[in-house]
């Protein structure tokens, strides 16, 4: 479908490319093109084909039903089957980090543990470029970001894997109890939260206080200091165990002790008293104490608010209209919690699709849209570029420190040093393949495609005619089709969705 | 491009609001403007391993694996300051010349009256500076505002994104200077970006962002031979932050009056270690950063600039179960400057004990950060407590003495 050549660049007189591309498909409607361009990472031709081909409404159903997973292109699918964490589990991946872990030099044990992250950034990465389920991937990115960790602490860059397959995406659109039950007990976010370390009177609260700051209620939700206590005492006990070593146990305790993989519920470290949490009375009973809690916590009003709230702050806008976040958290209580029947009432809102796009993007959004726009039809088979811009950028994956996860406003990521540096990055996209079809090991042979051609079918069917006077001007002018690729991304239309 | 023709840029594409807030940071700062820096330790540093009590028992018996013993003969140790005060050691070696000059001060028992012991509600209440409550504008931070009111001191940010703190219609420039700097688009595509964006509310930005680029480039073009020169002759190894503090001080010197640069890593709960360990490496680097960003500023810059250390919290006054310390309130805020007037320790205080304690766990704050940063910034920039009311609303600035 491509219009233009490398060596021409387009012209808005460019006529024999507009008559293709209007003789072949239907004129483009600027709301379809938002649409797809808010729900998924951005939109790519064969996203928006695909929308066109179902139409808005069952589109949308699509993208929400929890359906079984739609299979990825072979060439990503192989390259996702090849990584470690894709064959080993966790408490593999641990044993074998554990003997590392034995020799004298360090080395070994720490290289291989940042080799198991890059392994999850790539997958999380590929996925959001290629995946045909944009919508779970696109909530996927944001529950890790909501349910933060941060890979530099501890072993914590070995889970990260196993903490986005089995306890985030599986549940990206499913039920939010669930959700919070699966990242509250990963060992990822028990290590990260210090929970592993919580035990009867010897209380830490870093897990308890965030887990109702920002992970359910939200920080102006009335729970006091007293509450964060007795949380932290009800999270007593649950911890991390890489060997299969049991601890041993009185009698009367064994029978309370809880092993899942690298989760374990050591009833030795728990406190057994009563509690009192959100003016609840927990009985001292065990692990399933917080099981109470957080069934609570799912079904508050103040979290259905919180987490609507930051939804369609995420999707549609900075300020999203308030009606519209009350209805999207009726229909969460009233479905117990159920994220993809939330998502149905934002998509669907007239909101949604209104022309105008006024969400600008983070950098994750920017480097992303960036790249579905120029490599569609061609699969990525290096995702350290990408890695490394998005670090450049702020946004790199699991590098936020701190549990807040990153902010999702504009005023966060529209400084002027943040512009200067996306330029340069939509340069490198632009103008050359910037390495993303290298090898790993780094061989040049396998470097295919010089530059994308993003001056083709979709641009005059869809984007052209949303573009301004100046950016079309700008676009115009310019006579090297590097040059055009550059200031496309570049341009203050491709910074909002 | 000139500045010349960036204005009448600007101009002709009638762009009023960008011309306005963007003339003021073409300029450079004037050699005479004081400097101010503020550096925010995020994550709530535990300011009793920096500054540790010396009267009674207290201290030691509620963190019996993570005090900081006192110096003793030839035991290392904390440093003594006053009859109340001792200085953990790794701060104290790298700024003994400052505390020497009498250009370093301590203020216990600073902070705010926001008690969530929240990371973030914290850190937001600190960098917006307006009283507490629902009225809050969260697009107007405190620096903003002192920018506003101080025409010539163009202000720069040192980080990848803009912070709360310089929030607000000033326009603040922005840049990290960690790491390797890099260069920028070419003359062509930045002036085709600036017409894509002529009308558009980011345009002032854009623009900025090219001169931003081009004055690091320029100022740092001798400081980066000097760098690798260093690093060639096997000189104590820079770490990280110092690098960073020796290129905003040489900004700052040359052109912005305002800095502000933000450290992570503080939130300590578990195994945050005593006279050497997580918390002494980090501090002792904060520190020799800080004595770098003195020396490379300049003597005669160094006597004008004024830097502050905050952190949106203290810890807990008793170690925790994990030879750690949790979210606490009452901190240890630091002054640096060579106009200080050179008292050790200052502001309002108390004795340590268990009957003093904020809800029997943390330091009590006596010295609100907003009162006493309105009292430096009265004395440093002689505001007139109107424009005092404007960078800090219904406050009452306190002056403790600093300069």
């Amino acid at each position: 479908m491509l219009t233009a050549c490398a060596s021409q660049p387009p012209q808005a007189s460019d006529k024999p490319a507009l008559a293709r591309a209007r003789d072949h498909t239907p004129a483009g409607d600027p709301r379809l093109h938002v649409l797809v361009n808010r729900l998924s990472w951005g939109a790519s031709d064969s996203e928006l084909n695909l929308a066109l081909q179902l139409g808005p409404a069952r589109y949308i159903a699509q993208q929400t039903a929890s359906a079984p997973p739609a299979a990825l292109p072979p060439a990503v699918q192989g390259q996702i089957d090849s990584l470690t964490i894709t064959q080993k589990p966790l408490m593999a991946l641990l044993a074998d980090l554990d003997s590392l872990k034995q020799a004298d030099d360090k080395q070994p044990y720490q290289k291989e543990l940042t080799r198991l992250a890059r392994e999850a950034a790539s997958r999380h990465l590929l996925r959001a470029l290629y995946s045909p389920q944009q919508l779970r991937e696109h909530m996927s990115w944001f529950w890790f970001n909501h349910f933060n960790v941060h890979q530099h602490k501890h072993n914590i860059r070995a889970m990260l894997g196993d903490y986005e397959e089995r306890a985030l995406r599986p549940h990206a659109l499913g039920r939010f109890r669930d959700l919070l039950g699966a990242a509250t007990r990963h060992p990822a976010m028990l290590r990260y939260l210090d929970n592993d370390q919580n035990a009867a009177n010897r209380l830490n609260e870093n897990h308890a206080r965030e887990l109702l700051e920002l992970h359910t209620l939200g920080v102006d939700a009335g729970y006091t200091q007293r509450d964060v206590q007795e949380l932290a005492r009800v999270l007593t006990g649950h911890g991390v165990q890489h060997s299969d070593k049991t601890p041993h146990l009185r009698r009367e305790l064994a029978g309370f002790y809880v092993r899942e993989g690298a989760y374990e519920f050591n009833p030795a470290r728990h406190d057994f008293g009563d509690k009192t949490v959100l003016g609840r009375r927990i009985q001292g009973r065990g692990a399933t104490e917080l099981d109470e809690v957080l069934d609570t916590l799912a079904t508050h009003p103040a979290t259905a608010r919180f987490v609507c709230g930051k939804i369609a702050r995420y999707l549609l806008s900075d300020t999203p209209p308030e009606p519209l976040v009350r209805r999207m958290s009726e229909a969460f209580l009233s479905s117990q919690g159920h994220i993809g029947d939330t998502l149905n009432v934002l998509l669907g809102a007239p909101e949604f699709t209104q022309a105008e796009p006024g969400k600008f993007k983070d950098p994750m959004h920017y480097v992303i849209s960036a790249l579905r726009a120029a490599y569609d039809d061609k699969v990525i088979r290096n995702t350290t570029p990408i890695f490394n811009w998005l670090n450049r950028l702020g946004e790199g994956l699991y590098n936020r420190q701190t549990p807040d996860g990153y902010p999702l406003t504009a005023d966060a990521w529209s400084s002027s040093g943040q512009m200067a540096v996306r330029f340069e990055i939509a340069r490198a996209i632009g103008t050359h393949s910037a390495g993303l079809f290298k090898s790993e090991e780094g061989s040049q042979a396998t470097e295919q495609a010089a530059f994308p051609q993003l001056a083709r079918a979709s641009y005059y069917q869809f984007t052209r005619a949303m573009l301004g006077p100046d950016t079309r001007q700008a676009l115009d002018n310019t006579s090297s089709p590097q040059d055009w690729n550059t200031l496309y991304l570049s341009a203050p239309e491709f910074m909002y969705r | 491009m000139q500045r010349r023709t960036f204005l009448s840029h600007t101009c002709a594409a009638s762009a009023g609001v960008a011309t306005l807030t963007f003339s003021s940071r073409l300029l450079a700062a004037s050699p005479d403007s004081p400097r101010f820096l503020l550096v925010f330790l995020r994550g709530g540093y535990d300011a009793l391993s920096l500054l540790v009590p010396t009267s009674g028992s207290f201290y030691q018996e509620v963190r019996p694996h993570i005090a900081i013993p006192l110096a003793a003969g030839d035991q290392a140790g904390a440093v003594p300051l006053t009859e109340q005060w001792a200085l953990h050691p790794a701060v104290e070696a790298p700024l003994r010349p400052l505390l020497q000059a009498r250009q370093l001060s301590f203020i216990p028992f600073a902070g705010t009256d926001d008690t969530s012991r929240s990371h973030f509600e914290t850190q937001d209440s600190i960098e917006l500076g307006q009283p507490l409550g629902p009225q809050r504008n969260f697009q107007s931070g405190f620096l903003n505002r002192l920018a506003s009111v101080l025409p010539g001191s163009p202000a720069m940010s040192f980080t990848d994104q803009l912070p709360t703190v310089f929030r607000g219609p000033v326009d603040i420039a922005n840049t990290s200077l960690k790491g390797q700097l890099k260069n920028g688009l070419n003359k062509p595509l930045q002036s085709a970006l600036a017409s894509m964006y002529q009308h558009h509310p980011l345009g002032a930005k854009v623009q900025e962002g090219f001169e931003v680029r081009q004055e690091v480039s320029s100022t740092m073009a001798g400081n980066m031979a000097g760098e690798m020169e260093a690093a060639s002759r096997n000189a104590v190894s820079t770490n990280g932050f110092e690098q960073e503090a020796r290129r905003m001080a040489r900004l700052m010197r040359e052109r912005y009056a305002l800095g502000f640069v933000d450290v992570g890593g503080w939130d300590t709960h578990v195994g945050q270690g005593q006279l050497t360990g997580y918390l002494a490496t980090r501090l002792g680097q904060l520190a020799s950063g800080l004595a770098g960003f003195a020396d490379e500023i300049g003597p005669t810059m160094w006597k004008q600039t004024t830097v502050v250390v905050i952190s949106e919290f203290g810890r807990t006054m008793r170690e925790n179960g994990n030879r750690g310390t949790d979210h606490g309130h009452g901190s240890v805020y630091w002054a640096l400057g060579g106009g200080l007037r050179g008292q050790k320790v200052l502001g309002e205080q108390t004795s340590i004990e268990a009957r003093t304690l904020f809800q029997n766990r943390d330091l009590p704050v006596l010295n609100d950060y907003r009162a006493t940063l309105a009292g430096l910034f009265q004395r440093q920039y002689g505001l007139s407590p109107s424009a005092i009311d404007k960078v800090f609303p219904a406050c009452q600035p306190r002056d403790i003495g600093l300069i």
